[in-house]
């Protein structure tokens, strides 16, 4: 029988990091890994290293799925809307992909891309320039996980947005903001809404003219102060 | 606030705003007191008008001593009424004090009791004692009376809260003005204000009653005018004079109302609209750089209502046209994509991308841009102001629909479209096609302290909860409990 032997120093760390490539793979994609080569030149974005993370004190969501820019044109009311209620992909409204799923639009194949960002907004700018995708005339989608730990009522979801956006609480239109704009904090604000425990899918369409873009989002407590208990994730699944 | 807000509305209410309802007429009325939900105020000779809202009034019951220019104070209890007399020749005077539980002649505990004399003026002192003012100090509870009548000084005396009158009989009157009547003192934020009444009275529309100020840090004065003058040497800084058609505003008496809603009393000599009458009115109590100003109701008209919080203004959720049509962004097509309906690029005037037309641009028609307007309910939204037809509101009394204190309802819609702002019963807003009458679109409007404006459905469908118009967003507005603190419920009206 041969004798049991400890591994070398070299060896353990070795494994080790094996150990933690394979563990970090069960929960974050391997396309993100892909994506996030791409995305490294994004100052503000990086791709999510945890299963799930909570807003801060300031509840923004960090959190989010990205489809690559569809070109477009127009930021009036009636033209974005025209726009979002026109099908660019199967299920656009209703679909909760995965890191690194492709969409077919107008022919041309684009992916989503799970992203944390390190600011209150996420910059749509250095995502689409990080992956040279166009910045300007363009419609992202973005779609992200919100899990409460039980049912809320009266709150809103809050948002700001450069330029125009339309957003979707688990499937309903709540607000819509036009025009050429900037991002401020609490631009758009939905009427009361509930929060069901558990997921809750938050979904955007932003649609820029030219120039910077992004946009920021939280959820505001019947006392407008930024909701506190909620977790971000990118799955519906494991929820509460 | 900003000082070009607080200039805009200072222009707005340089003009007098609706006049009360009902039975107005009075002469030198007393402070307004409340007595179980109702508003009830006393004049020379016994007039009492009652309100059960501070808009619509009738004539009340005369209580048993008549006299001239009483004040009254509501303290523990009791209802504490001073009122003069001339005992001779003026300046030969004194002042009683009557006091009943209840000013509801309904009530059980209606009843005046005489409780004897309080100040006096011997006709040879340089005094004429009427005129009593009322003030519960509130940073010591200390009760004090002023009164007088241009002959001499207007004259301070400290009395008991307990019974209401002359804490020492043996302390001489502090003298604290001349040469004015109709003294009241009030207190804010460290200062005691004395607002009297100069000019002459009771001369109808010749009559050059005004009401001026100065301000102390001592109760005992001196009481200085903004120019540093003492009132006691002359001194006053003109506080309300005659305007449009009222002459001879007198007899100042303040409200506070809570929420930083304060308003004040006041006669005016005479109102040309009502014969020439001595008629009582309810103004807004505005504070700027320390100083108590004159404001007036709300004036019917068109206005752009703009959020103190977010610079933004209340719209109508439709797409805007750009006021002489769509125009392209120097360099090629704008973000917001070719002209829409009524659009197109407006013929260019010369002198290149900023030259505009060459020729003014008329004031957008709704009836030109509404023609895609949905027809039924339209959700309310916030935006930049951009003189579009959809940004602008109509504001005007409604008739027949009641008040609150000191004004009517208002109904609020869509220039020139009978599109109306309406609460709903889930506590957020819509402009609905027509108005109705409906209580949900019916609103309060209520000059906040700072010269800005609360917003308040008279009712909200299923709720008793009394909401305001919120600012919550800097595109969307709801409803949601008053906060005096923070801009969120506090609105600008704004000539567009």
């Amino acid at each position: 029988m041969t004798p049991r032997r400890f591994l070398s120093a070299p060896a353990s760390f070795a494994l080790a990091a094996v150990l933690a490539l394979v563990l970090a793979s069960a929960f974050v994609p391997t396309p993100t890994l892909r994506a996030a080569e791409g995305l490294a030149t994004a100052p503000t974005l990086k791709p999510p290293a945890t299963p799930e993370i909570i807003p801060g004190a300031d509840g923004f969501i960090q959190r989010w799925l990205i489809l690559e820019p569809i070109p477009t044109v127009g930021l009036t009311d009636n033209a974005v809307q025209a726009m979002v209620k026109k099908e660019h992909f199967p299920n656009q409204l209703t679909v909760l992909p995965k890191d690194g799923e492709k969409v077919t639009v107008a022919g041309a194949d684009l992916a989503w891309h799970a992203v944390d960002t390190t600011e209150y907004n996420l910059n749509l700018f250095h995502f689409a320039r990080a992956l040279g995708k166009p910045t300007s005339n363009v419609l992202l989608w973005g779609v992200t996980v919100v899990n409460s730990p039980e049912e809320v009522k009266d709150v809103r979801l809050a948002i700001g947005s450069n330029a125009a956006s339309v957003w979707w609480v688990n499937g309903t239109e709540v607000i819509g903001i036009y025009g050429d704009r900037q991002t401020v904090i609490d631009d758009g604000v939905s009427k009361r809404l509930t929060l069901r425990k558990g997921p809750n899918i938050v979904r955007c369409a932003v649609v820029n003219g030219g120039g910077a873009m992004d946009f920021c989002a939280r959820f505001l407590d019947s006392r407008d102060a930024p909701l506190k208990g909620l977790s971000v994730r990118l799955t519906d699944a494991g929820g509460n | 606030m900003r000082l070009s807000a607080f200039i805009t509305l200072l222009v707005l209410l340089t003009a007098r705003a609706v006049a009360l309802d009902g039975e107005i007429r009075i002469h030198d009325p007393s402070t307004i007191v409340q007595c179980d939900g109702r508003f009830y105020t006393y004049g020379t000779g016994g007039t009492c008008l009652v309100s059960e809202n501070g808009w619509n009034w009738q004539r009340g019951t005369t209580p048993p001593r008549r006299g001239m220019a009483p004040d009254l104070i509501h303290l523990g209890d009791r209802y504490l009424m001073y009122v003069a007399r001339n005992v001779g020749a003026q300046p030969r005077a004194d002042i009683n004090l009557v006091w009943t539980k209840s000013l509801d002649t309904n009530s059980p505990t209606y009843k005046w009791e005489e409780a004897g004399v309080v100040a006096s003026s011997d006709g040879a002192e340089d005094c004429n004692a009427i005129d009593p003012g009322l003030l519960l100090d509130p940073t010591d509870g200390k009760l004090w009376m002023v009164y007088g009548s241009y002959f001499g000084f207007i004259r301070l005396v400290e009395l008991d809260p307990k019974t209401g009158l002359r804490k020492d009989t043996n302390a001489a009157p502090v003298n604290i003005a001349i040469n004015c009547e109709a003294p009241v003192l009030i207190y804010e934020d460290g200062w005691y204000y004395l607002l009297a009444t100069h000019g002459s009275c009771c001369r109808g529309a010749d009559s050059g009653y005004n009401l001026r100020m100065g301000r102390s840090k001592k109760i005992t004065g001196p009481y200085l005018d903004r120019e540093g003058v003492d009132m006691i040497r002359g001194g006053g800084t003109l506080f309300a004079g005659s305007s449009e058609r009222v002459i001879g505003p007198g007899h100042f008496g303040r409200l506070q109302l809570g929420d930083n809603v304060e308003k004040f009393s006041c006669h005016y000599e005479a109102d040309l609209d009502r014969g020439g009458a001595s008629v009582l009115d309810i103004r807004p109590l505005l504070w700027k750089d320390g100083w108590p100003v004159a404001g007036n109701n709300v004036r019917e008209g068109t206005y752009q209502i703009e959020s103190l919080r977010t610079g933004t203004a209340l719209e109508l959720a439709v797409e805007g046209m750009p006021v002489g049509g769509r125009r392209e962004r120097r360099g090629g097509p704008g973000p917001g994509g070719p002209g829409g309906p009524g659009g197109g690029a407006p013929p260019s005037g010369g002198g290149g991308p900023f030259g505009g037309t060459g020729q003014p641009i008329p004031n957008q028609e709704v009836a030109k841009v509404s023609t895609n307007w949905p027809a039924g309910a339209i959700p309310l939204r916030m935006g930049n102001y951009l003189c579009q037809a959809h940004q602008k509101w109509n504001i005007a009394a409604v008739t027949n629909a009641g008040g609150y204190f000191g004004s009517p309802y208002f109904k609020i819609t869509v220039a020139n479209t009978d599109r109306a702002l309406a609460a709903t019963a889930e506590g957020e807003m819509t402009v609905l096609p027509a108005f109705t009458g409906a209580p949900e679109q019916l609103w309060q409007i209520d000059p906040l302290t700072d010269g800005t404006f609360r917003l308040t459905p008279k009712a909200i469908p299923g709720r008793s909860d009394p909401l305001a118009l919120s600012a919550i967003g800097a595109s969307f507005a709801t409803l949601s409990r008053f906060e005096p603190v923070g801009n969120k419920h506090r609105w600008i009206l704004k000539a567009p």
